[in-house]
């Protein structure tokens, strides 16, 4: 009898001592996964801040070893998310709207949704190539233009996700309740369920300028980069992204100097619109 | 607002209604046509590489632009080695970070530090790469490469498998830092998978005795094991296509002569990084859209495989409900 207590609490110790194993464990990934942000946003500040002079922010990329700073950069980079987010954002609203708000059960619906996700995760520089394709090697040149449209194609699948999932969350009620009151489809979604998405779709659009704000791949071969400050889209134009990556390859202490400044102020744009996002959902979603 | 009400009421025609739909529709129709077009000029492009090399071309280590001679082997090899290093490391650190996140976390904490996940998978991956050339490099090869070579040395296989300059660039740091690039999207699917168990079955384990452990071990993890797979599929799929941070860290060389972790090898994606622009068109532009073809194909398989996988999971869930 005493002896099977014994098996019995040895057996129950044992259990207990396994869980602890697994949570201390489970405790440790969480802590290992911190330490990785934690480290590297560290390392960013500390060797971005250094090159984070005026001179950074209102000069052109320089040649090796001469003063100069990454304005051109910066200014390619923003036109083109500009732009890209404006050509992107209503093409993936309008087919959000089409998966959340027209037949979202048929087969239409069902292949775009397939297709979007595969869009969302698909490898960046393939889309890239694709531009490259269609773009450059057709008019046998390099340019912004080709660079917003690579940049557009990653905003489209991120708006169409979230729009369609802040759509759904509208209750059928108000959609209802505007269609008594006799309002045509196109006025009850755009003036009732998109209103009251409003905070979701805000969100999606954000998070979209985040991704192709830190995008470098699909930008290498289709804006490539430029020395010089440009507003022509026809040209070849640099981005923020495409500088850090030729600079940080570069051996020139300078160009280094400077890719961690670029380094540092790409990481807190991209973070600050993730949080500023975050923000929206929680206050209004 | 106001405008709206203090005009009168104005009688739009059906017109609107159909256009508005057509709209939408067509923007349906559009992104189905990207994908469409995307897999098109990748053929298209690749063309004459495929009618050259036909698929010898994936077995071929040779890579010579000089003297015109493309196989895409070491590519490929460089692709799934450090891939599948990333998910081996991704995996049980993401399921423990979705257990502490679902089971332990107190409720406060929870909400903040999946968020601080969640950032690390925002963070721009030419940031990771930077990070992972001029900072990580170094350390991992002073502080782990050149320790395991000195304990290895003369081993048989593992002595192999840790041969080469320890200077913390290769395929084993190029598998480090995508394991840490794809932890958060793993974590993040586990963690929603684990949410929707029905608490009703863990709280029966709970009630039987069991041990938080045993709940997530053998009640949790079974009823969800469709959603882990398929977030486990979503993580390969992001490495796979993963660009920057390989091209800074994996060293770029075109050869395959051995096994070593440490050696640098080459990706496709870093391929197209470094080759593309200065390509000249041709067989060797050609190739390398074979390459880009040859990665499309299979992230699409591994995505498809992730999303299949979580939908049946939601299916079950549906009809259990």
């Amino acid at each position: 009898m005493s002896e099977l207590d014994e098996v019995r609490r040895a057996h129950f110790a044992r259990r207990k001592r396994v869980n602890v194993v697994a949570l201390a464990l489970s405790l440790a990934a969480m802590a290992f996964g911190l330490f990785w942000l934690f480290w590297i946003l560290w390392e960013t500040f500390r060797l971005g801040i250094a090159g984070m002079t005026l001179a950074t922010l209102t000069q052109m990329t320089p040649p090796p070893n001469e003063a100069g700073g990454i304005a051109n950069a910066i200014y390619g980079s923003f036109l083109m998310v500009l732009l890209a987010t404006f050509v992107g954002t209503p093409i993936g609203i309008m087919a959000g709207i089409y998966l959340a708000e027209y037949n979202p059960k048929g087969w239409l619906a069902e292949v775009t949704r397939f297709v979007n996700d595969i869009l969302l995760s698909a490898p960046s520089i393939v889309i890239g190539l694709f531009v490259y394709a269609v773009v450059v090697a057709r008019f046998k040149s390099f340019s912004g233009w080709a660079g917003v449209m690579a940049l557009a194609m990653i905003v489209i699948p991120v708006v169409i996700r979230t729009t369609e999932n802040m759509l759904q969350l509208v209750p059928a009620g108000l959609r209802e309740a505007a269609y008594a009151l006799g309002a045509p489809k196109w006025k009850v979604i755009t003036s009732i369920t998109l209103k009251a998405a409003r905070a979701g779709v805000v969100t999606g659009v954000l998070l979209a300028v985040a991704r192709i704000s830190g995008e470098t791949a699909p930008l290498l071969f289709t804006a490539l980069n430029n020395q010089f400050w440009t507003s022509n889209l026809n040209d070849p134009m640099s981005s923020l992204p495409v500088t850090i990556f030729k600079f940080a390859m570069s051996p020139y202490e300078n160009w280094q100097q400077l890719a961690w400044a670029g380094v540092l102020l790409i990481t807190v744009t991209v973070l600050g619109l993730n949080i500023l996002a975050r923000v929206v959902t929680r206050n209004k979603g | 607002m106001s405008s709206n009400q203090s005009a009168k009421p104005v009688r739009t025609g059906p017109w609107a209604d159909a256009v508005f739909g057509w709209l939408a529709k067509g923007a349906a129709w559009l992104t189905l046509a990207l994908l469409a077009s995307i897999i098109f000029s990748l053929v298209v492009g690749a063309w004459p590489a495929i009618e050259r090399y036909g698929l010898g071309f994936l077995t071929s280590p040779v890579w010579d632009p000089v003297q015109e001679d493309f196989g895409g082997l070491v590519m490929i090899y460089g692709t799934l080695a450090t891939s599948l290093i990333a998910v081996l490391i991704a995996v049980p650190v993401s399921f423990g970070i979705a257990l502490f996140l679902t089971e332990m976390s107190p409720s406060w904490l929870k909400r903040p530090l999946g968020t601080a996940i969640e950032l690390l998978a925002a963070v721009p991956s030419i940031v990771y790469g930077m990070w992972g050339l001029l900072v990580f490099g170094p350390i991992l090869a002073e502080y782990v490469q050149m320790p395991l070579q000195s304990l290895f040395n003369g081993v048989p296989y593992l002595g192999a498998l840790v041969s080469g300059p320890p200077v913390g660039i290769g395929i084993l740091s190029a598998g480090i830092i995508l394991a840490i690039m794809i932890i958060p999207f793993i974590a993040a699917v586990m963690r929603d998978v684990f949410e929707v168990t029905p608490p009703l079955l863990k709280e029966s384990a709970y009630g039987l005795g069991s041990t938080t452990w045993e709940v997530v071990y053998k009640v949790v993890l079974p009823y969800t094991k469709a959603g882990v797979v398929g977030g486990i599929m979503l993580g390969l799929g992001r490495a796979l296509g993963e660009t920057m941070a390989i091209t800074f860290v994996i060293g770029n060389m075109n050869q395959l002569n051995t096994l070593s972790l440490f050696q640098a090898a080459n990706s496709i994606t870093s391929a197209l990084a470094n080759e593309f622009a200065e390509a000249a068109s041709g067989l060797h532009q050609a190739s390398l859209i074979y390459l880009g073809l040859v990665l499309f194909f299979i992230t699409f398989v591994v995505l498809t495989l992730s999303k299949l996988l979580l939908r049946q999971l939601r299916k079950a869930e549906g009809a259990k409900a």
